[in-house]
């Protein structure tokens, strides 16, 4: 079995969409994997079933060998802990600085404020913010409060980084330093990056991995970059 | 260790909330403390009812004077009838003699006159002393003796006590019921002020949830929150039972309206009750708080 692999997976929403239907999809251990299509397709959905956000209707959703749908709701902190997530929206606590926001996740585990300094920092730094730590979000630019949501998410070393158009609130030479800093941290930290998006340029650029999602249905699957934007378009 | 970090960040977090949302906190905590007095002066007033019904019913008897004609037969008789009256705890029987012989004991001026009566000349009537069991049906039990034959007549208590003890008791009842209602209160107001705690956080926990935050680390907080009103809440009243009642002890000399009535001593009882009104205040603290949190923090 694949690191994530996902077998005829359905997402009915209970106003009758069908969000996902009939998925069948594996992914490594280590992958960089583009997930695109138009707008309400699916993209967000998936995503959201592989840190069990959203429970699928039918179907298997293995993340790190364990089904994602049958997980009991009291359990679902333990999977969170083993996948960063990245919001569009940064999703950060405004009354607290970089720091904070990041060593907030690691404080709510009940680490020893010994133990979280170092990794804090450490996070901050392959984002490049290690000069931004007492910033608060108000005092940061769009770039920089991304890089805090995704210093956050890997500040515990997960093994899977999922992100929903990172992006998407981003001028494209921002975008750009941040599909660099995603980019290291696939390469330096091994970790498995799902990154949902719209942005045509960028996975034209990063020549990865490139799966497409048409009305819930699996599209195409293309390997480094080989899709072509009009394809799916 | 681990599990105390989480406790300490927890009960950190609860005060800093209690102080962010601090209007809500003083009108819950207002709650509590009009509760808690309620609850001290309850105890207070059951106790000390309690306290004086035993004294006094140990000393409460009802008198039955036995007709002068009455042969020892009938005087058996009558002592088997008394028997099977309900309430009755003990029966003492108390011939002329040994009525005669008490009276010159206790008082000389007595011993005196009867000194002086001849032998077999005795206008004492012979009596049975009652006790009862409940002291609130005294008058029924009376009544009943007097209708049996051969009774001439009989006394019992001092109306006064048996009323003041069933005036303290309708009291008794209504704080109860007060104190119940009130504590339903409480805890309503107190699961309100955590509900509007839970979603003015709303953006905390959502976050929270999503890097994987364990549950209990998650609900603690608002617990100790709901725990904390609850104490915060008995401060004031603690403070009003142990002042107020030793107070309250000292002017009435420790004696409520007559001698028969003696009041509990308060010391260790003020320390005891005021025990009381924490645990109370934390229990309902934390059943209000535990109450918003199954309701909105599902997870
Ligand atoms: N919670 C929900 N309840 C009901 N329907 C939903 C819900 N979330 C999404 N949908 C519907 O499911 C479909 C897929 O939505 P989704 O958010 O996955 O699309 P998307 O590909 O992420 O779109 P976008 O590119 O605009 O972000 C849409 O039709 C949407 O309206
Ligand atoms: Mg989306």
């Amino acid at each position: 079995m694949s690191f994530i692999e996902l077998q005829n997976v359905y997402k009915i929403y209970k106003n009758g969409v069908t969000a996902v239907a009939d998925m069948n999809l594996k992914i490594n251990k280590g992958d960089f994997v583009f997930v695109i299509g138009h707008t309400a397709c699916g993209k967000s959905t998936l995503i959201k079933m592989l840190y069990r956000e959203e429970k699928p209707t039918k179907g298997s959703v293995y993340v790190g060998g364990i089904n994602v749908a049958k997980l009991k709701n009291s359990k679902v902190y333990k999977l969170r802990r083993k996948i960063g997530i990245v919001f569009q929206d940064y999703k950060l606590l405004p009354k607290l600085t970089a720091y904070e926001n990041v060593a907030f996740v690691l404080q709510s585990y009940g680490y020893k404020e010994s133990e979280i300094k170092p990794k804090v920092i450490e996070a901050l730094s392959r984002v490049g913010l290690k000069e931004k730590l007492r910033s608060f979000p108000d005092e940061m630019s769009g770039g920089e409060q991304q890089r805090v949501c995704i210093a956050r998410a890997i500040v515990n070393k997960p093994k899977v980084l999922v992100c929903d158009e990172p992006t998407g609130n981003l001028d494209p030479d921002t975008s750009k330093e941040i599909m660099n800093v995603l980019s290291n941290i696939n390469k330096e930290m091994g970790t498995t990056i799902i990154m949902a998006t719209h942005d045509r340029d960028i996975v034209n650029r990063m020549k990865k991995r490139v799966v497409v999602i048409k009305n819930g249905v699996l599209a195409g699957d293309y390997e480094k970059g080989s899709y072509k934007v009009d394809e799916a378009h | 260790m681990k599990p105390i970090r989480i406790l300490i960040r927890s009960v950190s977090s609860a005060f800093k909330s209690v102080v962010r949302n601090l209007s809500l906190s003083i009108a819950s905590i207002s709650c509590i403390i009009i509760t808690l007095i309620l609850v001290a002066f309850a105890i207070l007033l059951s106790a000390n009812v309690n306290n004086f019904t035993k004294d006094i019913e140990g000393d409460l008897t009802v008198v039955v004077f036995v007709n002068k004609d009455a042969t020892d037969e009938n005087i058996e008789d009558l002592k088997k009838n008394i028997d099977v009256v309900p309430n009755i705890k003990e029966i003492t029987y108390k011939s002329k003699d040994q009525m005669k012989e008490e009276m010159q004991k206790e008082n000389e001026a007595f011993d005196k006159i009867m000194s002086e009566w001849k032998e077999g000349e005795n206008p004492l009537q012979p009596c049975f002393i009652i006790l009862v069991n409940d002291i609130e049906s005294i008058g029924e039990t009376a009544n009943t003796i007097k209708n049996l034959e051969h009774v001439d007549i009989v006394k019992y208590g001092e109306g006064m006590v048996e009323r003041l003890v069933s005036i303290f008791d309708i009291v008794k009842k209504v704080t109860i019921v007060a104190v119940v209602a009130l504590v339903f209160v409480t805890a309503f107001l107190i699961s309100n002020t955590i509900k509007i705690t839970i979603y003015s956080r709303k953006n905390e926990i959502d976050i929270m949830r999503l890097v994987g935050t364990s549950n209990m680390v998650i609900k603690l907080p608002f617990l100790f929150e709901g725990l904390f009103l609850g104490i915060l809440g008995s401060i004031i009243p603690v403070l009003v039972t142990i002042y107020g009642y030793v107070f309250f002890y000292d002017k009435m000399g420790g004696v409520l309206f007559t001698d028969i009535i003696s009041l509990i001593e308060p010391y260790n009882f003020v320390f005891q009750i005021s025990g009381a009104l924490v645990i109370i205040g934390a229990i309902v603290g934390m059943y209000g708080s535990y109450k918003s949190v199954r309701k909105y923090l599902k997870i």
